[in-house]
Order: C-alpha cells, then structure tokens, then sequence
C-alpha cells in the first residue's frame, strides 16, 4: 500500500502517560456516574455502573497497570469501550484530543520496557513531541492476570 | 425431477433462492423432528393412518423441495425412502420394527445432509448407497398387510385398484367393511381425481372424512366432485344431499370436524425470529425499570393526575411484560418429543423393552431455560434406560411386566417447574452406592456411614462417580450426572434424587419459568442494596432489643438462632461480603435483621442491616471480569437508577460453608490438608450405659426437649409421648443397650411417677421423628472423630476418640431396628446390610 493509513485515536491521560485507544471502539466518554461497588471481586473491577439501562463493568485503568492509585477525592472519566463480552468502562485520570495518525509513525514497544504498561500496549506511536501508547483494549479487559483482592479459597 | 440447469435457472434470483434454501432448512428439520415421534409412535401402532399419512408427507415434501433447488442426493434418498412409505401407507406392508430403523436412518441421514446444506449449501458427497439398498430391498418384502394383495406389485399407482376390487366376501360385516374402506381411500379418489382435472385429493377434505366415516361410498364423492366439473357451484356436502348420497347431519357433523381439525393443524402463527424476541424482551425490561423510577416519582409528589396516570402505566407495563414473556414460553414437549426416539434407540441398543409415558407435555418454560435443560434432561432418559431398567429377563424374574416403564412429567408448582423423570426399574443400590464413594475416594468410609439415604443417592451427582458395571457408550463413563446437576444448578434449579430399590428411581428437577425477571428481595447492607432471590426465601424474621441476646446462642464461635426450636445457622452478609471483619457484637438496643434462606435442602439465617422490599427485577448477567465471583448471579437496575446486585444464595451458602456436607467433600479430598480442617464434625456427646460416653452427630439432631415423666403414655410396650399433634416414640438408650433379658424387663415397665423429666434427642431418620431417652446429656463439641475402634456391641458404628475420650458414636438405624420401631426389613434392606 502506498496510500498511509490513517487512524484515529481517542487520547486519555494516566499517571502523566499518554495513551490511546481506536476511536472506533470508544463507545463515549462521560463523567464519573454513580457506582456499585461489587465485593470480592478483582481488585481491578471499580464496580458497575448504569449507562442507560445497560450494566457496565468500570475497571481502574490505574490498578490493572499497577501504577499508584488515585488520590481520593480525585475526578476521573469513563471511557466506555466495546468489547466482545459487552460495554466495559475504563477509568482514566483526564480526556484528550482525537489524534489522527498514519500507520507509519507505530512502533512495537521495545524489548527493554518492562512492567504491567507493557503488557496491555501494542505499540507506541511517535508523535510530533511525545509517544502515544496505543492501549490492547481486549488485554487490558482480562482479568486472568489482574490481581485480586480476594482469597482464592 | 430436478432439471439439469435448474441452478443456473435460479441463479438470477439468488436472493431469494437463498432464502427458499433457509425456508426449507427450518421447516424441514421441524418435520424431521416429528417424523422421529411419528415413526416411534407408528411402530406401537402400525395401523394409524394419520400419523403414515403424515410420514409420507414430510418426505414427500422434502423430496420435491430438493427437487426444485437441486439438491440431488439428499432427493434420492428421500425418494426411496418415499416409494417405501407409499407402500405403507397404502397398507401393502406393515411397519416392522426392521423398516422403523431403516426409517429413522434415512431421517438421520437426512438430516445429516441438511446440515451439510446449511454448513456449505451443498447436500454433500456421501451418497448413502446402503441405505438406499435397504430401503429399496425392504419395499419388495413380502407383503404382510393385506392378506390377498400379491406380493409382486410393482407399481404402486395399481395396488389400491386392486385392493379395491378385491372385497373380501367373508369381511362383509359393516365395520371390517369400512377398514377395508380406509386402507384403501387415500388413493382411490384421487386418482380418478388426477384424471379428470387438477383437483387435490379427497383425503382430509370433507368427501375424506365422509367416507373415513362410512357415511358415504367413495364412488359417490367422485360422483358429486364430477358435478362440480360440470360447473355446480355448491359445496360438496350439499351436492352429496342433494344427489341424495348423503344424509345432511352427516355432513354437518363431519363439516364440524373439519372445522375442528383445521383449528389443530393451522393455528394462526407467524414465525418471528428469536433476535427479535429477545430485544423486545431487553426493551420491556428496560420498561419495567423506567416504571419502577416513575412509581417512585410519583409518589413523591402529590398529584392524583400524576398518580393516575402512573397507575394505568404500571398496569400496562405489568401485561406488557407478562405478554412478552410468554411469547418466549414453549412447551416442554417441544424437547420430550425426541424422547421416544432416544428411548428406543437405547433400549434396542442394550437389548430392553422400555414404553415412554408423558404427562405434562404442554407445561411451558422460558425458551432460554428449555435449551439449557435440553442436555440435562436427555442424559437423565438415556441414563434411566440404560442403568435404571432391566433387562427383560430380570425384570419378569423380579414379577414386573418385562417391557420397563419411563415416565415423564412435568408441572407447575410454587412458581418453578418440576421435572420428573421415573423409571420403574432396579433402583438405586444404596451399598454399591457407598463402596463406589469410598473407592474413588469421594467420600471416606468413616463419612459414608454417616450419610443418610438421601444424602447417598445424592453421591451420584458428584464429579467422577459412575457405578455401571461396564461402560457403554450410552453412559457410565462417571461424567454426566455431575454435569446434569451444574447445568440445572447454573440456571437456578435443583436435582433431586429419591429410588426404591428394586422397584423405581425418580429424579426430579427444578427449574424456575423464567430467568429474565424475578421476584427477590431487597436489602441493605454495609450502605449498599443487594437483591435476594424470592425462590430462595423462606421467611423473615426481626429480633429486637433483649430478643437478640436470648435467642441467638453461640456453638464453639458459630452463631446459630433457635427457630421454632431448630438451630438455624447465621451467616452475616456484612462479613460474607469482607465489608466488615468481625460479626458485630450483638448490642442489647440493635435489632437484628435475618432472612431465612434454603439453599439446597439446608437453611439459613442471613443477617443484614435492613429490608427494604420485594420487587421485579430484571436479570442482567455479569460480564466475564466478575464471573469468578460467585457469591453474585447478576445484576439488576433498581428504581432510583443504581446497580444492585443479585445474590446467589447458594454460593453465599457455599463461601459461608452452610454446604459443607457432600457438596464440598468432592473438592476439599482433592487437598489433603483443607480436609484436615475441614473434616472436623460436630457431635453431640451423652452419657451412655454405665459411665460411658456416646455420641452422635450434631446434623441428625432435629431438637433438644426435656419431658415430664407425666407426659408419657404407654402405647403396648412402647413409651410414647405426644408432640407436636404427633405420637413421638420414646427409645430409652439404657435399655436397649441392656442385656436381652434385661432388656425385655425394662422394655415393660413403664416411668416411675417420681422421676426427674426426662432428657429427650429428638432425632429423625428416613422422615421419621423418634425421641431417644438418654441420662444426660454432656456437651456439643467439634472434632475430627477419627475412627478408633470398631463396634464392640450392637447399636455402635464404632468408637472414636472425641475431646481426648472414648467415645461410642450411635448407629441409629440399628438402635431402631433393635426397639422394633422401624422393622420393614424389604424397605430399608441398606440400612440393614450396612451395619453386618
């Protein structure tokens, strides 16, 4: 192919990282709504929300890459998200822009970079000043590998 | 015929040709479906012409179907099986049980080319070419029918003509007569018919059912369908009356079956696809919630207008969603009837004669619940087919009928379905039963004895038990019933299991009618609402201020609450949920909150902050992140707009080792060291004959009483008392533990007027309530009882060291057998060959 690609991403912040997720998977991003927490669950799992008359599952974006949790009292934003197994929202600390990009600035993450981040990435695509981490959607959604906060008796 | 360029020719209308194809493919495996019941029930009675009739048709169809979209190989066998079918139906051969399994091959080979036109659009390379041999073979078979039809007929256009002409003069008698009639109708006419235009055949137009009847000569009906060639306009009835051929009451008496039957055969349907069912569904529980959010609403503000108005939309909504439902509702018999099918493909596999009865047929059942118990359901027919019945020589050894018997039924009760399926076979063997436990290490020998009959006919349903001797390919291979009982369990049902042995097994499920929206109620705890399954309640109960601290009691840090004199354990869901460490101290001035729960046969008492109410609720599964939760069975939307979460009770049961019995036994043998734990017991421990100490476990113990000597009646040689409006047998351990002459001294006398009040264990077993007299009673204490000894004299199981003493553990069917009370030796034949 000659012609680049063009792709769109919805950007969203954590921790100071930038990352992105395909916009055509972003089902929308709203405020924080009222949650249910749901005990002995995941420690990932935020709790569900109603969005409309459909349950969505809200997972903490922080907890599933390990990153420090949330100062309390902190807003954060749901970017609900498509996936096989229904809506799922994915919390994250601030929204950004829609960023166009062509195929040709992805590049697969580095051998050298270690840590949960790298486990829910593709890749990182180069922007002008900085790198975009392009989020796995479906990765970031299992739970085989999340911690739990509940004992596996 | 299928015409060689019969594709190209429909090739410029694909869309619809596909669409004919898939038309085809649903009505085509709903006929194959019935034609497997049909052919069953034909076999029975070979002589019903309706139901050959309707055989014939089926193939027929599909047959010119495939014709017509080019589907040659799957028309050829369909044609073969058609030329043997007409034979049939025309009563030149009669069904065998060799043509009915010819028969149902061709139908699953059918179907398997069905399939392979779904999958590929092509009928597939297998040809069939024994299949087709057979079919064609058996059409030429002698003649078993008709006594006088020669056997050599080979067009099957000729055969009715000569049945027909062929009246037998020593059949005159009128209702031989009309047999002969019937045989012969379905082509007579229609052939003159076919002559003289393209008219469809008489047979289920009123002239049929005429003749059927007798009324009326076939000759006749042609006559007056002549006349309508010629241009009469009336109806052939009237015709018939008018010509003079027919009586008018006849007529309108068979006008009236007609009438009948067509409301059968056609009721006013439109298929509609499920997809769509289903969203309406989403939508109307979408409905249900907006309602609930407005009937709260409004009842904030004072407005009648508002009230009114909200009212007739509570009630439409309610219809609505009633109405909804049902359009989802099937008929259980939709799944029963590929039972009589499976039924004999069994038996005759494993050489058994088994009749099928159904009861119930039209008993319906959320469509998503009948396909998730399709499974379930067939695995326990073929099971009692193979295992439950005998082989015919056993079963006229054992004086039954040598054909066995397995019964369907199904019925509603108490807002969930009950599914019973019984055979009356060898029953269960409660000993083989047991020693199979123990082999496979499901359960260890010291617990199998402590295991009532129930609880070890239940031991089947475990993972990994299966005590057929030989395994056939039909089952025994100890997968199956395990899977049985999880699947009905995962759409919240129960199995249950009750056998006589030597005489019926009976498994019964439970299922409820519908998954999408239920009855529960709401709680609250720990600031969060939880919703509880209605099926799964069983009553609620409010304990205030000093109620707290004299009717909850402790046993060695469990807290358990005496209702109506039975313990009921308590679970706090506050903890359960890990929303608060420690079981709040029970405060003088709190009340406490406990919703009595069942889960499987045990109960209990759930503690929450507060009970807000009952109402519907719709069911939303919970997505895969929380699946490993198993305390929730989903989520539901509550009226105010938040998400509230539907308890399951029984894994709350489970986390809070309600179910610790069987259940869980499979699991905790698997680690060696949880069943340390976890194998601790509790007993109840009393003083025995002398100073010696006895015990029994704590789960046989219904109550505690203590009894004046007063209230004790003698009834022959027998203490009774009367308890609770009934006659309660009193056993008085130191004597039937006495030596025999002693004993039948002691057994005599009754109670010293001056007596203390008698220690009394009211125990049951097998469904029999008993009070055993005992001295005193010690303590209740949790221990591994670890087998020490064996029984040193009768009515001990063995002796066992509990709390660093020698202990006499109670076998009390045999103290039962021993005070006489219990002496029906054929029923509880187990019980008595456990204890030898």
């Amino acid at each position: 192919m000659t012609m680049p690609k063009h792709l769109q991403f919805c950007a969203f912040y954590l921790e100071g990282m930038l990352f992105g997720v395909e916009l055509t998977r972003v089902q929308e991003v709203i405020h924080e709504l009222n949650l249910t927490q749901v005990p002995l669950a995941p420690a990932v799992v935020e709790g569900l929300i109603n969005l409309r008359g459909q349950i969505v599952t809200a997972l903490d974006l922080r907890r599933r890459l390990e990153l420090p949790p949330r100062a309390p009292g902190v807003p954060c934003m749901n970017v609900v998200v498509a996936t096989d197994d229904g809506a799922v929202s994915l919390l994250v600390d601030e929204i950004g822009d829609v960023v166009e990009v062509e195929d040709s600035t992805f590049e697969p993450p580095p051998g050298t970079m270690h840590g949960r981040v790298r486990d829910v990435i593709v890749g990182v695509h180069k922007l002008q000043n900085r790198l975009m981490h392009v989020l796995d959607i479906d990765r970031a959604c299992r739970m085989a590998d999340g911690p739990a906060n509940h004992t596996t008796a | 015929m299928p015409l060689p360029g019969g594709n190209s020719v429909l090739k410029g209308t694909m869309l619809s040709e596909n669409d004919i194809v898939s038309d085809f493919l649903v009505e085509s495996s709903e006929n194959l479906d019935r034609l497997d019941r049909d052919l069953v029930g034909l076999e029975k009675n070979p002589h019903d012409k309706n139901a050959l009739a309707g055989v014939f048709r089926t193939i027929h169809t599909i047959k010119g179907t495939c014709g017509f979209l080019g589907f040659n190989k799957l028309e050829r066998v369909a044609h073969v099986g058609e030329n043997l079918l007409t034979r049939l139906r025309d009563g030149q051969l009669t069904l065998t049980p060799q043509i009915t399994t010819v028969l149902l091959s061709m139908v699953d080979a059918v179907r398997q080319m069905l399939k392979e036109i779904q999958a590929t659009g092509h009928d597939g390379e297998e040809e069939y070419p024994d299949l087709c041999e057979t079919l064609t073979q058996l059409q030429s078979a002698d003649s078993t029918g008709g006594t006088d039809t020669p056997a050599t007929q080979s067009s099957v256009e000729t055969a009715p003509t000569a049945t027909l002409e062929m009246p037998d003069p020593e059949k005159l008698p009128i209702p031989s007569e009309q047999t002969t009639h019937t045989a012969v109708l379905p082509t007579a006419p229609q052939k003159k018919l076919n002559k003289g235009g393209a008219r469809k055949p008489a047979h289920g137009k009123i002239g049929g059912v005429l003749v059927d009847k007798g009324h009326v000569q076939p000759e006749d009906i042609v006559r007056a369908l002549e006349a309508q060639e010629r241009g009469d306009r009336r109806r052939l009835g009237e015709i018939l009356v008018a010509m003079g051929l027919a009586k008018p009451e006849d007529v309108l008496a068979a006008q009236e079956l007609m009438d009948l039957k067509s409301r059968d055969i056609a009721p006013e349907t439109i298929r509609v696809g499920v997809n769509l069912l289903d969203r309406l569904m989403t939508l109307v529980g979408e409905l249900v919630l907006a309602r609930n959010q407005l009937l709260q609403f409004s009842n904030t503000m004072e407005n009648p207008a508002l009230h009114a108005i909200t009212q007739r939309m509570n009630l439409i909504a309610m219809e609505l969603q009633e109405d909804i439902m049902r359009t989802r509702m099937q008929p259980i018999g939709n799944i029963w009837a590929q039972f009589p099918r499976t039924v004999r493909d069994v038996a005759l596999g494993c050489g058994k004669q088994v009749h099928i009865e159904m009861e119930g047929k039209e008993t319906e059942l959320d469509k998503t619940i009948i396909e998730a118990i399709k499974d379930p359901l067939t695995h326990l027919v073929r099971n009692s087919v193979d295992h439950g019945i005998e082989l015919p020589d056993a079963r006229a050894k054992a004086g039954k009928n040598p054909s066995g018997l397995l019964s369907l039924r199904a019925f509603h009760e108490g807002g969930q379905v009950n599914i019973e399926i019984s055979d009356d076979g060898g029953g269960l063997n409660r000993e083989r039963i047991r020693q199979k436990a123990i082999e496979r290490g499901i359960i260890r020998a010291e617990q199998a004895v402590r295991l009532s009959e129930r609880e070890i006919f239940n031991l089947i349903f475990l993972p990994g038990f299966s005590t057929a001797e030989k395994v056939t390919n039909v089952s025994g291979r100890g997968v199956g019933m395990d899977v049985v009982k999880t699947n009905v369990e995962k759409i919240g049902g129960t199995v249950d299991i009750e056998s006589v042995p030597g005489q019926s097994t009976s498994v019964r499920v439970k299922i409820p009618l519908t998954l999408a929206i239920i009855p529960a109620l709401v709680v609250g705890c720990a600031g969060e609402r939880y919703a509880i399954p209605q099926v799964n309640l069983l009553e609620l109960v409010r304990l205030e201020g000093s109620e707290v601290k004299s009717n909850i009691e402790t046993l060695q840090g469990a807290q358990v609450y005496r209702l109506r004199g039975r313990l009921l354990p308590l679970v706090y869901l506050a903890r359960e949920l890990q929303l608060a460490q420690d079981v709040p101290r029970s405060n003088a001035d709190d009340a406490l909150n406990i919703v009595v729960l069942q889960a499987d046969d045990r109960n209990f008492g759930l503690v929450v902050d507060a009970i807000h109410d009952t109402e519907e609720i719709v069911v939303k599964p919970l997505r895969k992140q929380l699946k490993s939760v198993k305390i929730f069975a989903g989520s539901s939307i509550m009226g105010d707009g938040r998400v509230a979460l539907i308890i399951d009770v029984i894994g709350l049961a489970h986390r809070a080792n309600v179910l610790t019995e069987l259940k869980d036994r499979a699991v905790i043998e698997k680690s060696a060291e949880s069943a340390e734990a976890s194998a601790k017991q509790t007993f109840l421990l009393f003083a025995g004959l002398g100073d010696s100490r006895m015990a029994i476990p704590l789960s046989c113990l219904a109550r505690l009483e203590e009894l004046p000597v007063s209230q004790v009646e003698m009834s022959g040689r027998q203490w009774v008392t009367q308890y609770r409006g009934q006659i309660l047998p009193l056993l008085r351990l130191n004597v039937l533990m006495e030596e025999r002459r002693k004993k039948l001294q002691g057994l005599l006398k009754p109670p010293r007027p001056d007596s203390a009040p008698l220690q009394i264990l009211v125990l049951n077993h097998d469904g029999r309530s008993f009070g055993l007299v005992v001295d005193r009673i010690l303590d209740i204490v949790e221990d591994k009882g670890e087998v020490k000894s064996a029984a040193t004299r009768p009515a001990v199981l063995y002796s066992i060291v509990i709390a660093d003493r020698i202990t006499e553990l109670l076998d009390i069917p045999a103290i039962l057998r021993i005070s006489g009370i219990m002496p029906e030796a054929n029923v509880y034949a187990g019980a008595l060959g456990a204890s030898k």
